[in-house]
């Protein structure tokens, strides 16, 4: 094969990465100087399209000033950031995925002020082995803001949640924070398959870790579930802003890979009366936001890998990422967080490895797309 | 015992990894047998004898050694010598219209639907039945095809298509070491993209097939070696990968 050579878009970032790290060190306004003229000189030679340069608007992103012009302030803002999707195998086994889980962990550590807290989005491990899961939590540990944790299908179908358990916990829970309600779902339930099938508890965890294989059953949050989440809203006001963990996304988006929830309607329909309800998302592995009456939905990047977008069912607000690189391990990757404005609404930032980071506004999915749309990508996804 | 089943035996977490589909069957790496070939009679006169794609049909050039080449005059008249000759023992027949009716003859019959079960080839020479024949042209090597025979193509390349989608699912099979398999970035093959090869990969430098790309995720996210060109991996991930495209317009070059 030919020797190792450095695509377009690689070396362009690569010279951007070189320009923002002369820029560290500098003061506020001396930087915002540079980064004026340097922006400038970038798009004059056409290197990139004129919304690349974010970092102004992203360091900004924090205080809004709209909710309290709006009247509906009152709670303090607050980020909160987040990893997901890390896919861990035992480290003798696969390096890959444990350099990629560090370094999320890395830049989380590295963001000033540190967020609030940080959620895990689940499949911590990937084939829910009891080492895959005590690595992840030694990696996670590293974090300075206080995790809190959320289980995916890979950290659960080999022994139906019990290591995982064991170490972080019930599954699903809820808080309060600075106003918000906060409720972690586990949405991965799957109806049994396994048993007619006499499968092994390895060969269970196989099937739900394969994403095109049929066999499996679909997710859900299911009727006990459904009820616990009722039962906790119930002494919650439906002015108070929601803030709602699932692994799954919480609607129907691609049934044959399970980017998917067979109960969806009816979570949805229980988050309904609320005025402002944000779901926020694992297991898709790509930039994907949808609006569905009062409720946002954001996906988490992945850090292990990138999925392509499914085949149908696309979500119309959301803007298709560019496909990753195969030949960058972190193209299409990385983490995030979570600005929750002070009337609880949520502005998300796609913290992108090796591209600039996207900031996708509450205000683009509340008014269906009609305001505060995002870039679109220099090329399309395909 | 192989890698897989001292890993399924002692249930260690790190070795299991490698079984992608538990219960499915084993298959294992092998090359691919050669094709068949045309036997060329031996020369009488020590020249060089040329055959006809029939596979019968021949002629001997007198004073071509092994290794010749012939001037491009005689080697025209070669190729007439060869079809005056085909056309001498197959009186009643055209080449060109035989080649016609059998394409027309092939767009115009649906293929079954179910695949025929294996052995069905087997099951039909016991029994002595005779074929009947698709095409008009009875006898005649480019028409002789029935509706079995349409089965067991379909069912042997159906068979070959499932063998690749296995080893799209597990990595160690492909000689992967690191618990990646191919269906992790690629559920249903999806963005493999093989109706847009060849084309000029930027990040290998060159002119790339659909191959080149499955060798390159085999060493680098797979973490195992590429694989020869002649191995049934190689060939049955191709075919799987092209199977899931079907219908999709071929686009080479498309980016």
């Amino acid at each position: 094969m030919a020797a190792r050579h450095k695509s377009v878009e690689t070396k362009f970032m690569e010279d951007r990465d070189a320009v923002l790290r002369g820029l560290r060190g500098l003061d506020r306004r001396t930087f915002l100087k540079v980064l004026a003229a340097t922006t400038g000189a970038v798009m004059a030679k056409s290197l990139m399209p004129p919304h690349s340069f974010q970092l102004i608007e992203v360091a900004n992103a924090a205080p809004d000033k709209t909710a309290s012009a709006a009247g509906m302030a009152g709670k303090p803002p607050f980020t909160f950031a987040y990893v997901s999707d890390t896919h861990l195998y035992q480290r003798t086994l696969n390096q890959r995925f444990v350099r990629a889980a560090v370094k999320a962990v890395d830049d989380v550590n590295a963001l000033d002020p540190q967020p609030d807290f940080v959620l895990f989005g689940g499949d911590l491990a990937q084939l829910g082995q009891r080492e895959e899961l005590d690595l992840g939590m030694q990696i996670l540990a590293e974090l300075k803001a206080p995790v809190k944790m959320m289980v995916g299908e890979h950290d659960w179908f080999y022994d139906l949640g019990d290591a995982w358990q064991e170490m972080f916990g019930p599954p699903n829970y809820s808080f309060d924070w600075k106003g918000v309600h906060v409720v972690v779902l586990m949405s991965v339930h799957e109806k049994d398959f396994w048993t007619a099938r006499k499968m092994t508890p390895l060969q269970r965890m196989h099937t739900v870790a394969g994403l095109d294989n049929g066999i499996q059953s679909r997710f859900e949050v299911g009727d006990d579930e459904r009820k616990w989440l009722a039962a906790d809203l119930a002494k919650v006001p439906h002015t108070t802003p929601l803030l709602v963990f699932s692994h799954s996304p919480l609607y129907k988006y691609y049934r044959n890979w399970n980017f998917w929830t067979d109960d969806a309607e009816q979570v949805q329909a229980i988050l309904k009366p609320y005025q402002h309800v944000t779901v926020i998302h694992g297991h898709t592995h790509q930039m994907l936001y949808n609006q569905i009456g009062n409720i946002s939905f954001y996906g988490l990047l992945s850090t292990a890998w990138p999925w392509p977008y499914a085949p149908t069912g696309l979500p119309p607000l959301t803007i298709q990422m560019n496909r990753a690189d195969p030949f960058d391990q972190f193209d299409g990757l990385g983490d995030g967080r979570i600005n929750v404005r002070a009337d609880g609404l949520a502005d998300k930032i796609y913290s992108l490895w090796d591209r600039n980071p996207v900031t996708v506004k509450a205000d683009y999915l509340v008014s269906h797309g009609k305001i505060a749309r995002p870039p679109a990508p220099q090329f399309p996804s395909y | 015992m192989t890698r897989r089943s001292i890993a399924l035996a002692t249930a260690a977490g790190c070795a299991a990894i490698f079984a992608a589909v538990a219960y499915a069957p084993r298959l294992r790496a092998q090359q691919e047998p050669p094709l068949p070939v045309h036997q060329v009679p031996d020369s009488k006169s020590g020249g060089t004898v040329v055959m006809l794609c029939d596979g019968k049909t021949s002629v001997e050039v007198k004073g071509l050694k092994p290794g010749e080449a012939m001037p491009h005059a005689q080697a025209v008249e070669i190729a007439r010598q060869l079809m005056a000759q085909w056309q001498r023992e197959h009186p009643n027949e055209k080449w060109e219209m035989a080649q016609q009716e059998h394409q027309t003859d092939q767009s115009s019959q649906p293929l079954p639907a179910p695949p025929a079960a294996p052995g069905a080839d087997a099951t039909a020479k016991a029994t002595g039945a005779k074929p009947q024949s698709k095409g008009t042209q009875q006898g005649d090597t480019y028409a002789s095809f029935t509706d079995r025979d349409y089965k067991v193509w379909k069912n042997q390349t159906d068979n070959f298509v499932e063998q690749g989608k296995q080893f799209f699912h597990d990595g160690a099979a492909l000689g992967g070491t690191i618990g990646v398999s191919c269906d992790m970035c690629h559920p249903d093959a999806s963005n493999t993209h093989p109706e847009t090869y060849p084309k000029y990969q930027v990040q290998l430098q060159r002119v790339a097939l659909l191959r080149d790309m499955i060798d390159w995720c085999i060493e680098n996210p797979l973490k195992g070696k590429a694989l020869d060109p002649n191995d049934t991996r190689l060939r049955a991930l191709e075919a799987y990968i092209l199977a899931q495209r079907k219908g999709v317009a071929l686009d080479y070059g498309k980016h």
